[in-house]
């Protein structure tokens, strides 16, 4: 079964190992991503306000490409991406007046054909979490795994649709099959500070600092997360919460799809887990996961 | 002229005890049909449309649905804006119901299906099991004491555990007792049967069936009154029910009555502390159009504020923040009930939705912003408390259903016009008062059904003009 795919600018460059072991992943689950041909940007940001068409031309452009390639599905791995395309994706469904504004200006016909799926929605929808748990090669027993959602997988819940808004259980359920025990911890919803992190970094930190010491505190081993952003700022802010806050014990914080691999029992070293601020590693080592 | 019948009293050639039989049917039964009005619902509204009626000579026949009348005022503590205690103000009106010699108390009874016109309305009512013969039950209350199960009440919500055989309140009218049939040793298990071994007078009766029978009356009032949000299910942002201290207001107003089963001290219900720190939220599902219910509840900004007030009184350290969207007080002496409470009772006022509610250590964290200051802000408490929207009792649908009359949307009874004849429904000679028909509080609900009252009268004389006229 292939899949048509879009990657994405940040699974071309910083978040290159979601990319990687998500491709691998697939293929020994039994499904294929096909990568769109000629991408673009997908602006990485939906129009805030109505009356704003232009950042929807991108992504109109990227559905309207996938559909004249002959598909009717779109997988995407990042959470901004797939915010993006799905609320887009909406517009053109929906709104008559916005999708011909948009679509006069690109000049394409579009409208809202392609369903966008994220790739924890493939997991759980098409292959299905059960079948998921019988390929598991290794299964990651013992392994505390706090599963932080934060806001572009889940909100607008309306237009998204993925789960439950407020207390989501897809990302629990996929750690679940994969042998890890999830925990339960408050901060799992929260904004992790986003862009503010370009120009206010306290408040990134701030925000990253509340999430990681609620996961600690619900004893978490390590930290999950589908969004490259989310991940920048979980990682990275850790030395400067250290810095503030010299009890902090940093938290390995990895994309959803490098545990799939490990536990798929994909070689750790194409991980790319050296790209972590946060090594997990010697984690991983000491529950026996990595040799 | 049996109007009155008994449908099933027998059941598969079995003799069988009805629950019913309480309340003088033949008394009922003595006036011509266009002086006889059934009242569904005995709440503050029925019970003051049914007092009204009785007093103006109509015989009513008052239909509830739970095993005793008092509705959801005897669960309430006092009362904004006067502070007056509920079940005193409302106990005389319930034990004037049941004395009065022109209403007939049918409890734990349910309409089923509606015949006839205006004037002449034939209707079948469910008479559901109690397990307990009232004609033989002198109300001593052995059988409560005797009752080995604990468990949820009806009446005591998160607040307390009943037995399983029990009356609503120490004050219930009737005061006789039921079993709940989920809970008790006997019907689930087979073992048991401490409450039939005790009961002085062999009342206990765990063979009941249900009965049906039917009542011709002149007209009809619709008081099915209200139920809190089903914010449990539904509002995952507030813990969804899954912490113990986060509870609802009606579940307040059990820990602040005087008789509810703290006796009035505001302890956590996870671990009985005193709490010292509390959070209320207002709004919670109201006027939320995008997720749970668009309209305003009405009377939640003033009941929080009570709670505020009535927990200050308690606990004098205490500490009480109430999340407000904006503050609607528009009953007489309402606002001037509000100022005092952030005036002179130090509440702390926070403009803005709480976003979040969880579990912190022993204490619970509330989430939200001061929207009037621009910040996020975060409190620990020892207890939350959730003003949640009023919605229709369970049923009403059903209940429009079988009367020919219509529900809005969000399933509250439709007057034939909100500003010129809201008691009157689509169907002439049913009529809906209270919050069956939308939100509302006790001034307003006791207001409708005395107006119900007297629309019936309009309706029944001029009926009876009209057939003296036609001789």
């Amino acid at each position: 079964m292939k899949y048509p795919y879009f990657p994405g600018c940040t699974l071309y460059t910083k978040a290159k190992k979601l990319d990687d072991a998500g491709r691998e992943c697939s293929l020994k689950l039994g499904f294929e991503l096909d990568e769109l041909k000629d991408w673009t940007c997908c602006g990485a940001t939906f129009p805030l306000v109505n009356d704003q068409h232009i950042t929807m031309s991108g992504p109109t452009r990227i559905l309207a490409d996938t559909k004249d390639q002959g598909n009717d599905k779109l997988v995407t791995l990042c959470s901004v991406c797939f915010n993006v395309l799905k609320r887009t994706n909406n517009v053109m469904r929906t709104d008559e007046e916005r999708r011909t504004k948009v679509t006069d200006f690109i000049e394409r016909d579009y409208n809202g054909e392609v369903e966008v799926l994220h790739y924890l929605q493939v997991l759980r929808d098409e292959i299905g979490f059960d079948v998921l748990k019988e390929k598991v090669v290794k299964p990651l027993t013992g392994l505390k795994v706090a599963c932080y959602y934060g806001c572009l997988l889940l909100r607008p819940v309306k237009e998204i649709g993925l789960d439950v808004m407020e207390n989501p259980t897809i990302f629990e359920d996929f750690i679940s099959a994969l042998g890890a025990e999830p925990v339960e911890f408050p901060y799992k919803i929260e904004c992790c500070g986003a862009f503010q992190a370009v120009h206010s970094m306290d408040i990134a930190t701030r925000c990253s600092r509340d999430i990681l010491n609620s996961a600690k505190n619900s004893a978490a081993d390590l930290v999950i997360t589908t969004c490259p952003l989310c991940q920048f700022n979980l990682d990275d802010r850790q030395p400067e919460i250290q810095k503030s806050d010299n009890r902090f014990a940093p938290i390995p914080v990895v994309y959803f799809t490098q545990m799939l691999a490990l536990a798929l029992d994909l070689p750790a070293a194409d991980l790319g887990f050296e790209r972590n601020l946060i090594d997990p590693l010697p984690l991983l080592k000491e529950k026996g996961l990595v040799s | 002229m049996g109007e009155i019948v008994e449908l099933n009293s027998v059941i598969d050639g079995e003799p069988v005890t009805c629950a019913c039989a309480l309340g003088d049917l033949t008394e009922f039964e003595s006036v011509p049909v266009d002086r006889r009005v059934m009242v569904i619902g005995g709440g503050i509204t029925g019970i003051t449309a049914a007092i009204d009626l009785g007093n103006a000579g109509y015989q009513v026949m008052m239909v509830e649905r739970l095993p005793s009348v008092g509705g959801r005022m005897l669960q309430l503590s006092e009362t904004f804006p006067t502070l007056d205690c509920a079940q005193c103000t409302l106990t005389p009106r319930t034990v004037e119901s049941g004395q009065h010699p022109k209403v007939t108390l049918k409890t734990s009874c349910e309409v089923e299906e509606l015949k006839g016109e205006p004037g002449d309305f034939t209707v079948t009512v469910r008479q559901k099991v109690t397990y307990v013969d009232w004609n033989k039950c002198t109300g001593c209350g052995t059988c409560i004491q005797k009752c080995p199960s604990k468990g949820i009440s009806l009446f005591e919500r998160d607040a307390g555990r009943m037995t399983a055989i029990y009356t609503l309140s120490p004050q219930a009218v009737p005061n006789k007792p039921f079993i709940d049939a989920d809970r008790c040793r006997y019907l689930t298990r087979g073992k048991c049967g401490v409450c039939a071994k005790s009961c002085p007078v062999g009342a206990i009766d765990y063979n009941q069936q249900e009965s049906f029978f039917e009542a011709r009356v002149g007209a009809i009032i619709v008081a099915t009154g209200f139920d809190i949000y089903d914010w449990k299910n539904k509002m995952p942002e507030y813990g969804g029910g899954k912490i113990p201290d986060v509870i609802d207001g009606l579940t307040m107003e059990r820990y602040l009555s005087a008789s509810g089963p703290t006796a009035g001290k505001i302890v956590r219900p996870s671990d009985g502390k005193e709490v010292k720190e509390i959070v209320f939220i207002q709004c919670v599902g109201s006027r939320n159009p995008e997720l749970h219910k668009s309209y305003c509840s009405r009377v939640c900004c003033m009941y929080t504020a009570k709670h505020a007030r009535l927990y200050k009184h308690k606990v004098h350290d205490g500490q009480v923040y109430v999340f407000y969207i904006d503050i609607r007080s528009t009953g007489k002496g309402y606002e001037q009930f509000i100022q005092q409470s952030v005036s002179e009772e130090e509440i702390i006022y926070i403009r803005g939705r709480a976003a979040k509610v969880f579990q912190n250590g022993d204490q619970i964290t509330v989430q939200g912003a001061d929207t009037l200051s621009g910040r996020k802000i975060e409190i620990n408490a020892d207890m939350v408390v959730l003003a949640a929207a009023m919605v229709p009792n369970e049923g009403a649908q059903e209940l429009a259903d079988i009367l020919g009359i219509k529900c809005n949307d969000d399933g509250f009874f439709v007057e034939d016009n909100y500003k010129l004849s809201p008691i009157e429904t689509g169907h002439q000679g049913i009529y809906i008062a209270g919050c069956c028909q939308g939100s509302k509080d006790i001034a307003d609900s006791s207001a409708q059904g005395s107006a119900a009252a007297s629309k019936v009268q309009v309706l029944l004389s001029s009926l009876r003009r009209q057939n003296q006229e036609a001789v």
